[in-house]
């Protein structure tokens, strides 16, 4: 392949542009391209090292994921330990669970890569391992476990520092097992009781660590990890055993065969088969110690005989390194060939090969007693049997598992093509600055260690750092001395070293995690408030009623003679001003008859002073007002008979909006909307009534309301109100029927009857009559004409009078306000057997809010959703027709679009809708 | 391959959801719930892709978002797409959308759900890109319409007859139209009470 490095230099140069780019997209494209590139020509990349380690820092999760990617290959001895105690400072500042993992993977791969290649300490390793220990709810327990393992073996000259860590980490077991049973982090207690079982010699203190690993509390490990616990166990008893026995302490000794004997039983009770299978059969081994021990024989020898032997490590090239013994002839058949059909089984010559490698045992060189070799067999053997003791060994290379019966097949001494290289300390600068951060309590002992390098510094370093540990030939020159004067008290150190790190990033996770959840949260929520709020339909309508409640009772009395008075209004709009006039904004003019275009920012204030504004003076205020209308508008009004009307008209229009969930359509919304209007935007009163006909006797106005229980039925409430002095009775109301639209009449009646008032009307009283209206079809408006029949009575005497009236029925009165939710409303439109049609109306100044709120109110629509300017409503007619609308405003102009199950009864309602955004 | 087209609201709510890849309704959800929070927690001045690990197809996968206004269009896309082809397709998608809905809003995409799927199969199908000239789209889109109206005009003739009829105000208008019969068929009532 020809060089390009040329070419290759130039694209990482480009790409370099690219990552330094303030656009954040760029810089993860380039570090992505960049990453392709490491895998080809990790030279080129290396340049850029600063680069990446910029963007380590950087604020983007995914950038510095990509940079992550890279850091694999940007180490060197030299800056390892610098890059991972960045990457640790990430670990202890990473929110998500998933960034954290992931840093923690990339640790150990950056420091494991080819064989621990750039790490020059590893005392610093495991105790950077430890410290990921303490993560929480990592996945990543095995990964850790299996590096601890792998380095512990590998590394001679490290073991003693690591059973020292390990046997901490044993102690403490009760941390990692109890915060993560599920998230696999106490799969580092598997290395590390492994790794004190194994390595027991270099304990300081195997009792301890005995009693840690006998404790109550180990039996809620999860299985596999009991077992090896169990395991363990033995190599600790038979290692202190011995070392009683050399003091010849058999009191001490004996104390510990019965401490053995009390305690194995909690795991001879597992529900795990494999520990329980290990602890029974160990109990009984300690038994019968136990009984040789009573007899005063000495034990300790042939206990310790068990686990004898070494565990070495194994290149990974060892196995093919093996020369084929004389006089075995790979290709020659051992038995006679099979038939041909069958030959195409046969294995493969290489693996047969390696199958054969794999038998072949490594045998220490030293010569054995017979005696012991073959126990060693036999545990060996027991080992390969339990998949628990040798598969989660982290090195591939290690030759544990040795099957039995292959003592006859050569063994040879290998020779590792692949020195595990354990240098000194050429970097110890940095492993004290380190030190100095991590351990702050082991100041003397650290300086005592500082001196003896200084003795050291004079010797030439390459010695060190260049020996190898290859088989069995380890020069532990250097890191002996260094594991001896940090032994004792390692543990204390390694825990502090974490916290003073970890409490305060610890103290900034929790202040930077739950207020950025809140106010993630807050603004949604307040949000959304806003936006129901805001639609002026039933969600509101329960606050509305109840802080209207009284109000309305005694509004109910004027609520027909006030309807067309305008002057009256402005009266009342005065009265009104006057008891907000003790309230800072006296803006408020609640009800002129036109929407006076109030901005948005006026309103909250507004709100806020009303709200703020006493109750009772409002009410007080309002019974005042009230009580001068009265005076004013019927000075010779009885009391009496404004009780009565009062309750008639309550009892109606309450009982028909409780049933139906509609909004007030009487038209004393004016109080209830402007009370409505304390939480939200002033709306414009609005009345449903409009009129019907009118002569200087009686006005007539009217609204149609359907029902949903009487699917071909609507109900026409007349308002009455006598406009005269004389007294107005026997009234009738007659109407032409058409084919379509029929006035129910009482039974036995023709179509000519006309329907008698059931009231009679004094001067300047108004009430109201319902009729109720048969309908067949909705899905066009129509008309009907009808007249109005009395006598007119007064001191004079009385006359017959008509009024002639044409009752619209608009598509909107077959509506009936239905709530809907969200879902509902897309799985409707969703179905797509709506059909549907839009019409634009222009040169609409009024805010989105206020047409929202007319076209619900005229309309009889509820609001499903509104975004900014934009909502979606909903609505059902009397039969049933769904109709959907979504409004939207534009800058001056508002487009309705709907979609309905009737063609018909939609472009109808668009029309009238249109008619009343023109009004707008 | 696109593997899903994701477009839900500054509240996690889902407008449009299409997947190219068999996902059970369960699954679907929870993808579209931790799409969400996944996305939710990144500002807006930093980069458009996210790896979304284990949700979809695994590390191979990324998430590609924009954030417009008030909605996350988010394509979960494998290695095998650009990034920035994927980032200006979803530009090019959301300018057709504001084309074909003029000043588009997250409720046209419920409201013409109809049309914003053949938006998206103009776009996108199978998880493959179709098409990213928007003039081309938008041109389909519109034939697509004429076609609809075409068809869709039979059964609106009536209506249309009628109220030429009522805007003629002739004094003699028929007072009774019964076309009750030409009702199109209403869905059950009941889910939506």
């Amino acid at each position: 392949m020809p060089n390009h490095s040329a070419s290759i230099q130039l694209c990482v140069q480009k790409l370099r542009i690219l990552i330094e780019d303030s656009d954040q997209n760029l810089k993860y494209l380039g570090l992505l391209a960049m990453s392709k590139i490491l895998r080809t020509h990790p030279k080129s990349v290396q340049a850029h090292k600063d680069l990446v380690l910029q963007c380590l820092d950087d604020k983007d999760e995914s950038i510095r994921l990509r940079a992550l990617d890279l850091l694999y290959g940007m180490v060197s001895k030299k800056n390892l330990m610098e890059i991972v105690k960045k990457l640790m400072t990430h670990v202890d500042k990473a929110e998500g669970t998933t960034y954290r993992d992931e840093l923690l993977t990339k640790i150990i791969d950056i420091c494991s890569q080819s064989n621990y290649q750039h790490i020059t300490n590893f005392e610093w390793y495991i105790s950077i391992l430890v410290e990921l220990t303490r993560l929480e709810g990592t996945r990543h327990g095995h990964l850790i476990a299996a590096q601890m393992l792998d380095v512990a073996i590998r590394v001679k000259a490290i073991r003693r520092f690591a059973v020292s860590q390990m046997s901490v980490l044993l102690d403490s077991a009760h941390l990692v097992a109890s915060s993560t049973q599920r998230n696999g982090i106490c799969e580092v207690l598997y290395a590390a009781a492994w790794i004190c079982g194994e390595f027991s010699e270099h304990l300081q203190e195997p009792h301890q660590t005995l009693e840690a690993m006998l404790r109550p509390k180990v039996t809620t490990l999860p299985g596999h990890i009991q077992a090896v616990y169990v395991q363990n166990v033995v190599k600790l008893y038979a290692s202190i055993l011995q070392q009683k026995e050399r003091d010849s302490d058999t009191e001490a000794a004996q104390e510990l065969t019965r401490f053995m004997v009390e305690r194995l039983p909690q795991f001879v009770q597992s529900a795990d088969l494999e520990v329980q299978e290990r602890a029974s059969c160990i109990l009984q081994l300690v038994k019968h110690i136990q009984k040789l021990q009573a007899k005063e024989v000495p034990v300790a020898e042939e206990v310790s005989a068990l686990f004898a032997g070494e565990l070495n490590p194994v290149a990974p090239k060892a196995q093919k390194k093996v020369p084929v013994p004389e006089g075995l002839d790979l290709d020659a058949w051992i038995n006679e060939p099979p038939s041909d059909s069958e030959s195409e089984d046969e294995m493969p010559k290489a693996i047969f090969h390696d199958e054969e490698q794999r038998h072949t045992k490594q045998q220490p060189p030293k010569a054995d007693e017979e005696e012991l070799a073959r126990r060693r067999e036999a545990r060996k053997q027991e080992q390969a049997n339990n998949p628990f003791y040798i598969k989660s060994s982290p090195s591939p290379q290690k030759r544990y598992q040795d099957a039995p019966g292959v003592e006859h097949i050569p063994v040879v001494q290998i020779d590792l093509s692949v020195p595990l290289k354990v240098p000194g300390l050429p970097t110890s600068e940095q492993y004290v600055k380190l030190e100095e951060e991590r351990r702050h309590q082991q100041r003397l002992e650290k300086d005592r260690r500082k001196k003896k390098r200084k003795e050291k510094k004079g010797k030439p370093r390459r010695h060190s750092s260049l020996h190898t540990e290859s088989d069995e030939d380890i020069a532990p020159a250097q890191q002996v001395d260094i594991i001896t004067e940090e032994m004792p008290e390692n543990a204390l150190p390694s825990d502090e070293d974490d916290k003073d790190p970890n409490d305060p990033y610890r103290a900034l996770d929790i202040d930077l995690d739950k207020p950025l959840a809140d106010s993630e949260k807050l603004p949604v929520q307040k949000h959304r408030n806003a936006d129901t709020s805001k639609t002026p339909e039933k969600e509101d309508m329960p606050v509305t009623e109840k802080k209207s409640k009284k109000p309305k009772k005694k509004e109910k009395k004027h609520k027909e003679k006030d309807r067309e008075r305008r002057k009256e209004k402005e009266r009342k709009g005065e009265d009104l001003d006057f008891w907000l006039s003790t309230t800072p904004p006296p803006a408020a003019a609640p009800a002129p008859p036109t929407p006076p275009p109030t901005g948005c920012l006026e309103e909250e204030p507004r709100v806020n002073a009303v709200i703020t504004a006493p109750e009772e003076e409002y009410e007080e205020s309002k019974r005042q007002e009230q009580d001068e209308e009265e005076e004013e508008r019927d000075p010779e009004k009885k009391p009496a008979k404004h009780k009565k009307k009062k309750h008639k008209k309550e009892e109606k229009p309450k009982d028909k909006k409780k049933s139906k969930k509609k909004p007030p359509v009487n038209d004393e919304v004016e109080e209830p909307l402007e009370n409505g209007a304390l939480n939200e935007e002033p709306l414009p009163p609005m009345s449903s009534y409009s009129l019907l006909a009118e002569n200087s006797y009686v006005k007539m106005t009217y609204d149609i309301q359907g029902s949903l229980q009487k699917d071909s039925q609507v109900t026409v409430f007349i308002v009455l109100e006598n406009q005269s002095n004389s007294f107005l009775k026997s009234m009738e109301l007659n109407v032409l029927d058409s084919l379509n639209t029929k006035l129910a009449r009482p039974e036995g009646s023709s179509v000519h009857d006309g329907v008698p008032v059931p009231f009679q009307l004094p001067p300047g009283i108004s009430n109201e009559a319902q009729f109720v209206f048969t309908i067949q079809s909705i899905v066009m408006a129509q008309k009907l004409k009808g007249t109005l029949s009395f006598i007119a009575k007064n001191d004079e005497g009385s006359t017959h009078e008509k009024l002639d009236f044409k009752l619209h029925f608009s598509c909107t009165s077959y509506l009936i306000t239905t709530p809907c939710y969200s879902d509902a409303f897309a799985k409707l439109l969703e179905s797509g057997d709506l059909s549907m049609s839009s019409i634009k109306v222009d040169g609409i100044n009024m805010s989105f809010q206020n047409l929202l709120a007319k076209i619900c109110f005229y309309h009889h629509f509820s609001v499903v959703e509104r975004v900014d300017s934009c909502a979606s409503l909903y609505s059902r007619s009397i039969q049933g027709h769904h109709v959907c609308l979504l409004v939207k405003k534009g800058e001056k102009s508002v487009s309705v679009d709907g979609k309905c199950g009737d063609a018909t009864l939609l472009s109808n309602l668009l029309e009238e809708v249109k008619a009343t955004l023109a009004k707008c | 391959m696109i593997q899903a087209i994701l477009v839900f609201n500054n509240h996690g709510k889902p407008r449009l959801v299409r997947f190219y890849q068999r996902f059970p309704e369960e699954i679907q959800q929870q993808i579209v719930r931790e799409t969400f929070h996944l996305v939710l927690k990144r500002d807006d001045n930093i980069c458009n892709f996210l790896e979304g690990g284990s949700l979809i197809g695994g590390s191979d996968y990324k998430l590609i978002y924009r954030h417009y206004a008030t909605l996350y269009f988010v394509f979960c896309v494998d290695s095998s797409e650009s990034e920035l082809g994927i980032l200006d397709l979803i530009q090019v998608f959301v300018e057709t959308l504001d084309k074909c809905f003029e000043n588009v809003c997250e409720l046209d995409l419920i409201f013409h759900m109809d049309k914003v799927h053949y938006i998206l199969q103009e776009v996108v199908m199978g998880g493959m890109v179709l098409e990213t000239n928007m003039n081309e789209i938008v041109a389909q889109v519109e034939a697509q319409n004429r076609l609809e109206k075409s068809e869709g005009g039979l059964s609106a003739a009536p209506a249309r007859a009628v109220s030429a009829v009522k805007n003629i105000n002739l004094p003699e208008m028929p007072r009774n139209i019964n076309i009750g019969d030409l009702n199109i068929k209403v869905p059950n009532l009941s889910q939506f009470v």
